[in-house]
């Protein structure tokens, strides 16, 4: 018990910290990093509590896919120029008050809720706990994921798909002046275009303009 | 303090999202911090999902933090793609810049 409230601890003050590290940082590359921590200190905890299924999917997606994403799009768009400069103009720092007052109401709100809220004792003590004991967390996942919710699984398949044509289809340009294989072309040519059989005078040669 | 129970997750939770707003709000930068900010926020919703999910042994709170977390990779992915064509045609992506809806 004590180990858990250690790793508990030790992983929840990273991941609040590089929380705060990421909107605070002036630099957006440093925040992209900061973010791949918050992730993966949340995943260390995903995997501590036993859903270690969610842990590594998280790993693979957000520190593997996400993360990475933002740092490319942070280093094309050579935003680190800007850096230095966290206020253009005096009035955009009166977003400050509101910003925090907003999100200090909605912490408390929040724990609020959560100091009130009693969960009854007799759901700890339901059957559905043992069946998870019984066999490894994502053996039980999959067992959920392709029978109960294979149609929410194949939408959000969908959704993947929908969001991949999008953003090829967003940032497609086309160039111009650049040469290109043209494979319609390439196939309908016949030969009556290609080719012609020349008389060839002997001794006086032909001249072949292309 | 020592027996770590669903009330401190939850307030990890509340926590994070907390500065997620804080992070949309005070950001002038650039919309790749807010974006981010977002991600936070999903983050957050993850983690009470997640132990909801473990605190009272129904699966059903991980498998929607799976759905969380495509919704989550294809808005980043999209929302990305449109920052890249708007920094393509108007060259900023500082967000006092972005005017052009005059809101």
């Amino acid at each position: 018990m004590i180990a858990h409230a250690i790793f508990f601890y030790v992983f929840s003050i990273i991941a609040v910290v590089s929380a705060i590290m990421v909107t605070a940082s002036k630099n957006t590359v440093h925040s992209v990093f900061f973010l791949i921590l918050d992730f993966i200190s949340i995943s260390c905890l995903f995997i501590m509590i036993g859903a270690e299924f969610l842990g590594m999917i998280m790993l693979i997606v957000y520190v593997g896919a996400v993360a990475v994403l933002f740092l490319f799009v942070v280093m094309m768009l050579n935003v680190a120029q800007q850096k230095n400069q966290w206020f253009i103009s005096k009035d955009s720092s009166k977003h400050i008050p509101i910003g925090l007052l907003i999100s200090v109401i909605i912490f408390f709100e929040l724990i609020i809720v959560i100091g009130g809220w009693k969960y009854k004792p007799e759901l700890f003590n339901s059957e559905n706990q043992n069946i998870i004991n019984s066999v490894s967390n994502t053996h039980s996942l999959g067992q959920v994921l392709y029978t109960d919710y294979i149609h929410i699984f194949q939408i959000s398949g969908m959704i993947l798909l929908v969001a991949m044509i999008g953003a090829i289809v967003l940032t497609f340009r086309q160039r111009e002046g650049v040469k290109k294989q043209s494979y319609i072309k390439q196939i309908s040519r016949e030969r009556a275009e290609g080719v012609e059989v020349l008389n060839v005078a002997s001794n006086k040669g032909v001249k072949i303009d292309d | 303090m020592i027996d770590i129970g669903l009330g401190h997750y939850l307030t990890l939770g509340a926590v994070i999202f907390s500065i997620g707003i804080i992070g949309i709000f005070l950001n002038r930068k650039n919309i790749i911090v807010i974006l981010m900010s977002i991600e936070l926020i999903l983050l957050s919703v993850n983690i009470n999902l997640v132990s909801f999910s473990i605190y009272l042994g129904d699966l059903t709170g991980q498998v929607f933090t799976l759905f969380i977390l495509t919704v989550a990779a294809a808005e980043a992915a999209i929302g990305l793609a449109i920052i890249v064509v708007y920094f393509r045609n108007s060259g900023t992506i500082r967000v006092e810049e972005i005017d052009k809806l005059k809101g």
